[in-house]
């Protein structure tokens, strides 16, 4: 019972990542509708930013955590301004193979210069030890990683809903057309969404380096299982993609524990091909063209 | 136009880049005639150029078969049975399938005399296919699974450098007669880790200790996780005195630092590893394994002549070889030293000149190519981590603790061979 309740602990953290990752790719492909394939490569660099950060410049995790999301947020709007949106126009093809390009590079830029080795970085002070609660133990910092993400994701949900850029985002996600034709001005909002998206990617990156040997590929097959997270949760639906990644990690966690290792391996495709079957817009999506 | 600026420029630069990752082919040309097929010899290089394994053999592979050209080239001068040997390369990206169209495409349309490397097991049993049907010479280097030298050996393909059963009878069995009695064993889900799981039950069975659960993990694991297979430790019963870890690699470098996070070593479970190369070491720092035992098929500063090598490597490479470097490099010159015996690339031939032929070189230690399956047997060490209060130079990270010799570290040919 007992180590249960710690696999399902354990499945929310890993959920945590899934659900701040898929997060970001949400907000893009509802603002933008690109398909961000290069989010797996942001989410490297952030836990690269991180390694490099501490190796090079001295700066802990605590300053990492800020800085390092805002950096590439700055990268991710410039490489929006200069290319995505102006491939935007065009199929939506040629966003998708740009955004794959521009991963293959970035994840042979760094392993040109750091080699495909795991690269060490350690648990901050402070968040080293065990927490335990009568017989339930889990490490600390895997804890303030459960924590952090629902913060994050909290807050998202609340920016979005609760504030009138929010309310903006989300009525140009959902009908731009009209938005656009009630005197709002959509296409300022683009570039900071997009920002925005790139540093939840850049957020669990650098979440992921104490945990996580930091090698050029860690964003590589990740993203494969987030785009399927997505696809469940609903293209562009916020709450679905969140609630999606929380679920997505406890069951792969209970299938690791208790199934044969090849249901763990084809779940989350698994549950994809289901719900796209039942339900074509998946859990959270609404069916487009509908109004 | 700028849409088209944009994206001529990501042509270019992806253009570069592939330049750049096509570097390492070539060689020297000239020489001709005699019995070779297109007057030349050519040998291939597949293996993991980006993934995981990359690190462990990687483009290093391919300094070392050229280093292994060089030293043919410069023993044998004009005697050479060519002065044309070159050496091609292909990543297979440890997919099977890949690795099967890579090996066709080497021997077809390459010209490619021998395959070397192959590092994932599953390929590497794909590329046995492709040699046995082409009649072409396959020597599999990086990968372990048994069933290359069982039931897939065949004529043209042979096991050099490691087995799966060599890794179980040094580390399973010595670490269980050392006081590892009640195992967990995870291990990754494909071929390899199959058959280590299979090899380390035996092994850990025979030598009095006991296997209380296993559990594998997917290959490759796009999340790069294995907090749930670390944590269903708490729950087993009887607990287990040591996590026996078959995972390799990159794959290695996440469960061993997932250990330490869950804090594994304090509740009394230890750490035993499968399989690793002195990359892997390197990459997690001496500390996060210091005192861990694991077999080693070679060790780049265990005596002068292994130093010598090293430092060749080093001026090229700026790293230490690991025991695939050293093995690519030993089955590429033992490969040329048959031609040059046989005067002729023909297969067969060449075969005839390698089977039953006992070696010692700066890889093998000896060493014997066997007949009857192909597994070319030698000595094998158990090492220690050292810890870096030990370390005194870069790369100095192993204490070799005992040298197995090469009948007990390898099993007798497997009645499953059938060449």
């Amino acid at each position: 019972m007992i180590n249960f309740l710690e696999q399902t602990v354990n499945g929310l953290v890993n959920g945590g990542f899934y659900a701040l990752l898929a997060l970001g790719l949400a907000v893009i492909f509802g603002m933008l509708r690109v398909v961000n394939f290069a989010h797996g490569a942001f989410y490297m660099l952030g836990a690269f930013g991180a390694y490099v950060g501490l190796r090079e410049f001295g700066l802990p995790f605590w300053v990492a955590l800020v800085l390092v999301p805002v950096v590439l947020a700055a990268l991710g709007m410039t490489l929006e301004r200069t290319a995505i949106n102006r491939l935007a126009r065009l199929d939506p093809l040629y966003n998708f193979l740009f955004t794959f390009g521009l991963t293959l590079i970035l994840q042979d830029l760094v392993k040109w210069r750091y080699g495909v080795n795991a690269n060490p970085y350690e648990i901050p002070a402070g968040l080293t030890g065990t927490v335990h609660i009568g017989q339930f133990g889990f490490p600390a910092y895997r804890l303030f990683v459960f924590g952090f993400a629902v913060a994050a994701c909290l807050l998202a949900w609340w920016l979005l809903a609760r504030t009138r850029v929010g309310m903006v985002v989300r009525a140009a996600t959902e009908r731009p057309e009209l938005t656009g034709a009630l005197g709002i001005d959509v296409g300022r909002w683009i570039t900071p969404v997009f920002g925005f998206g790139i540093a939840l990617a850049a957020l669990a990156g650098v979440l992921a380096a104490p945990i996580q040997a930091v090698n050029p590929l860690m964003g590589a097959d990740l993203i494969i299982v987030v785009f399927a997270v997505v696809v469940i949760g609903g293209l562009g639906s916020v709450t679905g993609s969140v609630a999606t990644g929380f679920g997505i990690g406890v069951a792969g966690a209970w299938a690791q524990a208790y199934a044969p290792p090849i249901v763990a391996q084809t779940l989350v495709f698994v549950v994809m091909a289901v719900v796209l079957l039942i339900r074509p817009a998946g859990l959270f999506g609404r069916e487009e063209g509908v109004a | 136009m700028r849409v088209r600026r944009v994206l001529s420029g990501t042509v270019a630069a992806g253009t570069v880049l592939t330049l750049l990752a096509a570097c390492g082919g070539g060689g020297p040309r000239g020489g001709g005639g005699s019995s070779l097929s297109g007057g030349k010899i050519v040998l291939g290089v597949l293996n993991d150029q980006s993934g995981v394994y990359s690190g462990l053999g990687g483009k290093n592979s391919v300094v070392a078969v050229q280093m292994a050209i060089d030293d043919f080239l410069a023993k044998h001068g004009d005697k050479a049975v060519t002065r044309d040997i070159s050496v091609v390369t292909a990543d297979h990206q440890n997919k099977p399938d890949l690795a099967k169209t890579d090996a066709q495409q080497m021997y077809d349309r390459q010209d490619v005399d021998a395959i070397l490397d192959v590092p994932t097991s599953s390929a590497a049993l794909a590329v046995a296919d492709v040699a046995k049907q082409d009649k072409k010479l396959y020597f599999n280097i990086g990968a372990a699974s048994d069933d290359l030298n069982g039931k897939s050996c065949n004529k043209y393909t042979f096991h050099y450098a490691y087995d799966t059963n060599m890794l179980a009878n040094v580390t399973g069995k010595t670490a269980t007669k050392n006081g590892a009695k009640s195992w967990y064993l995870i291990y990754p889900n494909y071929a390899f880790g199959q058959d280590m799981l299979r090899g380390f039950t035996t092994a850990i069975g025979s030598a009095g200790g006991a296997v209380v659960a296993s559990a594998g993990s997917p290959f490759p694991n796009p999340t790069q996780d294995y907090s749930t297979l670390l944590l269903k430790t708490s729950g087993l019963s009887p607990k287990p005195d040591t996590l026996g870890v078959m995972q390799a690699g990159g794959d290695l470098q996440n469960v061993v630092k997932q250990y330490n996070q869950f804090k594994l070593k304090d509740q009394g479970i230890k750490l035993a590893v499968g399989l690793m190369f002195i990359t892997d070491i390197h990459a997690l720092g001496p500390d996060a394994l210091a005192g861990t035992t694991f077999t080693d098929a070679w060790y780049w500063n265990a005596n002068q002549d292994n130093r010598a090598f090293a430092d060749k490597f080093y001026a090229k490479t700026k790293t230490r070889p690991t025991f695939d470097h050293a093995a690519d490099y030993s089955a590429a010159l033992q490969y040329l030293e048959a031609v040059q015996a046989a005067g002729t690339d023909d297969s067969d031939k060449v075969v005839a000149k390698l089977e039953g032929k006992t070696v010692n070189d700066v890889f093998l230690h000896n060493g014997t190519i066997r007949a009857a399956d192909h597994l070319v047997t030698h000595d094998a060490y158990l090492a220690q981590v050292k810890p870096s209060s030990q370390v005194t130079e870069p790369w100095d990270y192993e204490k070799i603790l005992e040298t197995i010799p090469a009948d007990q570290a390898f099993n007798p040919p497997s009645s499953d061979c059938h060449m």
